[in-house]
């Protein structure tokens, strides 16, 4: 039936980023995943919110000007960053205890499939996966007190990528609280997927055509 | 008078053995002492066991240590490397094994070990493919997986400064991985970019107690 659907574009990947970003409040402690999650501090500029990358940094700035790198000074996607007045650098062991002790407000991560149980894949393709690499993914889905998902609603080919159970080996187990695409934001409850909002443009029956689950009205 | 500073590369590398575990600290290349891995590489070892976040990405002396085959298995989080697929091409054929661990577990199973802690319970993996196998056990309501210490035979460090007791202290996110493995094999050999005389360190900046640390060797270039 997905094929039949007419493609719908959506928010391009940094207004996901954005819409996501405007979540945000003051005063949290946040990790931001590689890829679009990482497009979200861009968009929080008149707010302090307190980036965590998980090599051993608390207050990540941004990206430097080129020619004044530190090579001292990078993220958990090995780029250089700079840091923020008030930012503390650790140790991997003190880096891990603030994701895995609860720490964290939120982590924001990237995703191939989220379960509306909240189950979360996204370190693995399974057997297509000739060298899997996991890196701080499964430490953040199930450490910190909130996860978001940012992610296209559906893959390239039109399957959707919110199921009813993860096809894909799962990263952590009942951790995703929301869920940003370019068609929806939908929270993950007690219920299962409830629409908080849809693009503009888009209805909710749009939406629950390319969602593999049952999707909720709120209430 | 206690000095661990040692003359040179090689005097303070004597000693390391055909299959050891030897743990490497740094994040990708930072904090990593790069000529101590290089000038393991020349040591023509065999059925070493490398613990390292990013062990099997290929850099610096890595690259060699997997191209002479000089290693048998990694345990680590993240393999890739942008540059080399030399290590996913091993795996594929079979002629490496790979643990992996998710990052912040390898952490805690390397802190484990220097803390005198067999093992614990961790929800971090809990009911995925990195968990098969292990124990498992239901604690406050949530699913949790039984994690067992990791210990070498050697550690590899880069600190910043350090002193003849083998006082120890980290610049910036070069930190990482080095503190942690400090305690958890029975020989630590650091690299340090800058050596200080013993009192100049205050008290309160050694990030690293000398007590962890056997041998310090002084090269002032991290690369």
């Amino acid at each position: 039936m997905s094929a039949t659907l007419n493609a719908i574009k959506g928010l391009t990947r940094d207004q996901i980023a954005a819409r996501a970003a405007a979540d945000i409040p003051e005063g949290w402690a946040v990790n931001l995943g590689i890829g679009v999650p990482t497009l979200i501090a861009d968009h929080i500029t008149d707010r302090e919110v307190i980036f965590h990358a998980e090599n051993g940094l608390l207050g990540v700035g941004p990206k430097p000007p080129a020619g004044e790198e530190n090579p001292w000074i990078i993220n958990a996607g090995k780029q250089f960053v700079t840091m923020l007045p008030g930012a503390s650098t650790m140790g991997s062991s003190d880096s891990f205890a603030i994701i895995r002790g609860g720490h964290l407000d939120l982590a924001v991560l990237g995703g191939y499939e989220v379960s509306e149980a909240g189950d979360l894949a996204n370190w693995s393709t399974g057997e297509n996966d000739v060298c899997p690499a996991v890196g701080g993914a499964m430490d953040l889905g199930a450490g910190a007190k909130q996860v978001w998902v940012l992610m296209d609603h559906t893959t390239k080919s039109g399957q959707p990528k919110l199921v009813e159970k993860c096809g894909y080996p799962l990263t952590a187990l009942a951790s995703v609280t929301r869920v940003y695409t370019n068609l929806a934001v939908i929270d993950i409850t007690p219920r299962g997927f409830v629409l908080v909002e849809c693009a503009p443009g888009v209805i909710f029956e749009d939406v629950q055509a390319r969602t593999g689950a049952k999707l909720h009205h709120p209430d | 008078m206690i000095d661990k500073f040692v003359p040179d590369i090689a005097t303070a590398m004597a000693g390391i053995k055909d299959g050891a575990t030897i743990m490497l600290g740094g994040f990708g290349n930072v904090g990593q002492p790069i000529p101590l891995v290089d000038h393991l590489a020349e040591m023509g070892l065999k059925d070493l066991t490398i613990i390292a976040n990013n062990a099997g990405a290929a850099f610096g002396g890595m690259t060699k240590l997997l191209e002479t085959g000089a290693i048998a298995k990694v345990v680590c989080s993240y393999p890739r490397s942008t540059e080399s697929s030399i290590f996913s091409d091993l795996y594929k054929e079979g002629k490496i094994k790979m643990e992996l661990t998710p990052q912040g577990t390898l952490a805690e199973r390397i802190r484990a070990a220097s803390a005198g802690v067999p093992a614990f319970f961790t929800p971090t993996g809990a009911g995925t493919l990195l968990a098969a196998g292990k124990e498992t056990r239901e604690i406050n309501g949530r699913l949790c997986v039984l994690e067992t210490a990791l210990h070498a035979d050697v550690a590899l460090l880069l600190a910043w400064e350090a002193d003849r007791w083998g006082n120890l202290n980290y610049h910036l996110t070069g930190r990482n991985f080095n503190p942690v493995m400090a305690g958890a094999a029975k020989l630590t050999i650091a690299q340090c970019l800058h050596k200080v005389e013993l009192g100049e360190l205050p008290a309160d900046a050694v990030m690293t107690p000398g007590i962890y640390v056997n041998r310090v060797v002084h090269i002032p270039e991290a690369a």
